[in-house]
């Protein structure tokens, strides 16, 4: 018998899994990988096989064309891989689509959860905390400062802005895939029910994520309309858009941006932020180790993010812990 | 408390200077006294508190948080005050309502250095994180939220109509909280007695000469002083020193306190002695050796002994009780000559007046003044009543012009405001070297006016078309143009690579025309060094 979890590999590029020669969100090419959700440092295209969520299979046909070799899970169900692993996708509650994997071999469990949250999202299903033996997780905002507040104070603190200002416009600098219609399904949730406005960029996800029934209502192409039109209204753009040239063609643009990092002043200074709303697609500190607590795992592993403190809180509590360093993984959540 | 930490958030992230008045003037309306007048201190940077400093913030949290976890996290934060009201600990149990301003202030005045680390907590405890930042910003000073104290008071004056002026001149005569300040501008009070104060009275201004032609006839000329501008008042026995914006150097100069000691007001350039500018009484050393001794709140004796200060005379705002500010330049010149026997000579001389037959033999003169170190001329209508701020047609400097040097565009910054969508700070260099034989650009300032809007525009896109690198909001770019920069002086400074440094550098014309290899090379700016 081989030595326990010899079948998982960590590499740099991604997790391998041995048996059934596949690999977890790797960084590169592979003949068979197995996806979590559709960011770009988990799915690349170019593999020879994709396992994934369709959500998640119909993002990345929209930004790398894979039609091909493509096996579809849904959630709660589980795919017999080659040499004996089952994989399981679980609710991960990040973004559309966005799966934890649940490896079984050999009678042992491995939970991969690519990037994870614990707050309620218009957009996904919730998080499933999964018991397992080694927990393969993220650390993006794993830092004690990072505790995000409540998504409705933000969503206060928008509305509020755009009140005060009606002949301006209220820009949100938002990441394409996830943040950007988490922010419009908020907004519709609280009763905002005007046309919001979206840089070119925008369009594709957020008609894919209608497509899968999340309803993000009226959304209007700033490209088709002039500035007049849009005073009083909120605009949304991808965070490299907010300080460009495209936003001089905005009514004098109050410069907003929906992010994690936003909960610390310099970042969202060096940015020429104006309203910093602190809204995060990644489990904040407090429910990065409460979900370690909760999954109780034999062992956490650590694939990105700010690993030096969560590893420093494993030995405070006396848990197991290892870094993998995987590279290609930058400061998400942007 | 809630209210103060809020405007200081929204400071934070303003860049606007009317959006910046309008906040500060809108918390100024809405809040009630004393907290305003502690706020207004704490904008102004009149407050101090001994007990409590950066490392007792430091030590506080250590003995809660793991220190490892503490050092991660202020590191990515970059800021101790700002990473504390992160992982202060939620207390438990019952805690009571947010302390108000005042409140906060009364319990920091209180704390010593003893009882700091059970005091201290007891106010945190109540606050939120947004309100432990503001009371750590209160606590420790330097807000670093880009106001002013000039703003501040500009924002004063905006939020209850009075003049800004007023505000400035009676600013100094009380303390936080400014009761009485707020009772005049905000409650209509009668305006508040100052005659026994050492006040600051707000400083008569110069538009810069261009293209006009004078008659010496109307104008009398004067060096214009490579120093600092500075009012020396003394009142009822006691003296004191404000700069050009109004604020109390006092303690930064201490050896001119002594040195007046009847009553006046006198308006003048603050130098260090030395023998780069000529003077009635011996010369003064160049801005960079006065810059020694600027922004520091004590002074050592070394300092006084090796750059002692001393202050040229201008001009004579009051004297022995009379004010006489209603009276023509002339006249006050006259008393200001007449007042000179009765100054010690160690801490003042007279700034001289420029003869000169007519208005050409006066410029001809002027293109001598570099050699001197001096910034250029001041002309001065002799009948000019000594009036605050910038009155066209009274004072005219006419500075001498600038140097001139041919610079490679190396890397360009967004600006801010209107600008943030335009890369519109420049920074250039100069060739450390012959650059057909492979020399290299050396950074040797930055630039952000000097151009129109129109080549903004055109310069923009330059930087757009020619990137090479981007470093956050930085972009270096492809050497492919040259400006003709134009400063004031150059020094000798370890901070950049080139060993240079500009003073008051500003893009005088942009040669499109002008091949990178034919800019200047870093010795051609070395030789304008005149310290
Ligand atoms: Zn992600
Ligand atoms: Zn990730």
């Amino acid at each position: 018998m081989s030595a326990p979890f010899s079948w998982i590999k960590p590499h740099p590029h991604g997790v391998y899994v041995e048996p059934a020669d596949c690999w977890i969100d790797p960084s590169r090419a592979v003949d068979k990988a197995l996806v979590t959700h559709g960011h770009a440092d988990h799915a690349r295209g170019g593999h020879g096989a994709t396992v994934a969520t369709p959500a998640t299979l119909a993002i990345m046909d929209l930004r790398y064309n894979i039609r091909e070799n493509i096996t579809p899970v849904e959630y709660g169900e589980t795919v017999r891989l080659t040499g004996g692993v089952d994989a399981t996708y679980i609710p991960a509650g990040h973004v559309l689509g966005s799966a934890q994997i649940l490896l079984e071999h050999a009678g042992e469990r491995v939970v991969i959860t690519g990037d994870y949250k614990r707050r309620a999202d218009p957009t996904c299903p919730p998080f499933e905390v999964t018991p397992c033996d080694i927990f393969i997780t993220e650390a993006t905002f794993g830092l004690p400062l990072f505790a995000h507040p409540p998504i409705e104070d933000e969503m206060a603190k928008l509305l509020d802005r755009l009140a005060a200002y009606p002949d301006r416009c209220v820009l949100v600098g938002a990441y394409a895939l996830g943040k950007a219609q988490r922010v419009i399904a908020e907004l519709r949730a609280v009763g905002h029910t005007q046309a919001i406005y979206l840089h070119g960029a925008m369009e594709k996800m957020c008609r894919l994520y209608e497509d899968f029934g999340v309803d993000l209502g009226e959304l209007r192409m700033v490209m088709d309309h002039d500035k007049d039109d849009m005073r009083g209204h909120i605009v949304i753009c991808p965070p490299s858009a907010l300080n460009d040239r495209w936003s001089r063609r905005l009514p004098d643009p109050i410069t907003a941006m929906a992010s994690g990092w936003m909960r610390v002043r310099g970042r969202a200074r060096q940015r020429n932020v104006e309203l910093p709303l602190v809204i995060s697609d990644h489990a904040d500190w407090f429910e990065l180790t409460r979900t370690i607590e909760e999954v109780n795992p034999h062992e956490t592993w650590i694939t990105h993010g700010r690993e030096e403190a969560l590893l420093r809180w494993h030995q405070l509590h006396q848990r197991r812990a290892r870094a993998l360093a995987m590279v290609g993984r930058e400061d998400e959540d942007d | 408390m809630e209210a103060f930490a809020a405007l200081l958030d929204a400071l934070v992230y303003t860049r606007s200077r009317n959006e910046k008045l309008r906040l500060i003037a809108e918390y100024l309306r809405a809040t009630p006294d004393p907290d305003r007048g502690w706020a207004m201190a704490a904008l102004t940077d009149g407050l101090d508190f001994k007990a409590v400093k950066s490392s007792t913030i430091r030590n506080l949290l250590k003995e809660r948080v793991d220190p490892v976890l503490w050092t991660l996290s202020r590191d990515f934060v970059g800021d101790t005050a700002e990473t504390a009201s992160f992982l202060w600990p939620e207390p438990l149990g019952e805690t009571g309502p947010p302390p108000t301003v005042s409140e906060a202030v009364d319990a920091l005045s209180a704390m010593t250095r003893a009882n700091v680390a059970s005091e201290l907590p007891q106010l945190l405890d109540r606050l939120d994180s947004a309100g432990r930042y503001a009371l750590f910003k209160l606590a420790t000073g330097g807000l670093r939220i880009g106001v002013s104290s000039r703003l501040a008071k500009v924002a004063f004056a905006q939020a209850f109509d009075v003049s800004v002026d007023a505000v400035e001149e009676y600013w100094h005569a009380f303390g936080p909280p400014y009761l009485e300040l707020f009772a005049w501008a905000a409650d209509g009070d009668d305006a508040p007695d100052t005659a026994h104060i050492p006040l600051f009275k707000p400083f008569m201004l110069a538009h810069p000469l261009e293209e006009l032609h004078v008659d010496l006839a109307d104008y009398a000329a004067e060096w214009k002083w490579d120093g600092i501008r500075v009012q020396l008042v003394h009142v009822a026995g006691e003296t004191r020193l404000y700069s050009r914006s109004g604020d109390d150097i006092s303690a930064t100069f201490p050896e001119l306190l002594g040195a007046l000691q009847l009553p006046a007001v006198l308006d003048g350039e603050l130098l260090v002695r030395g023998t780069a500018q000529g003077g009635e009484t011996g010369g003064a050393a160049s801005f960079n050796a006065l810059q020694q001794r600027l922004g520091r709140k004590t002074v050592s004796k070394k300092m006084l002994t090796e750059s002692p200060a001393f202050v040229r005379l201008y001009d004579v705002l009051s004297v022995d009780g009379e004010d006489l500010r209603g009276r023509e330049w002339q006249h006050r010149r006259t008393q200001l000559e007449g007042l000179m026997p009765r100054l010690p000579d160690s801490h003042f001389d007279l700034s001289q007046l420029v003869e000169a037959r007519d208005f050409d033999h006066l410029a001809e003169i002027r293109e001598g003044t570099r050699d001197d170190a001096i910034e250029g001329l001041m002309l001065k209508r002799r009948d000019s009543l000594y009036v605050p701020g910038r009155k066209t047609g009274l004072w005219y400097k006419w500075k001498r012009d600038p140097l001139l040097v041919d610079c490679v565009l190396m890397y360009a910054q967004r600006g801010s405001g209107k600008r943030s969508s335009f890369y519109s700070d420049y920074t250039f260099g100069c060739w450390n070297g012959d650059p057909d034989a492979g020399a290299d650009l050396l950074p040797v300032g930055k630039a952000y006016s000097g151009f129109t809007d129109a080549e903004l525009k055109k310069l923009d896109k330059v930087v757009r078309q020619t990137t090479l690198n981007r470093f956050g909001p930085v972009r270096e770019v492809e050497r492919t143009l040259v400006f003709e920069v134009a400063f004031d002086s150059v020094h000798e400074s370890k901070r950049h690579k080139s060993g240079l440094a500009m003073r008051f550098p500003r893009i005088h014309r942009v040669r499109w025309d002008k091949p990178v290899h034919e800019a200047d090379r870093i010795e051609a700016l070395r030789k304008l060094i005149r310290d």
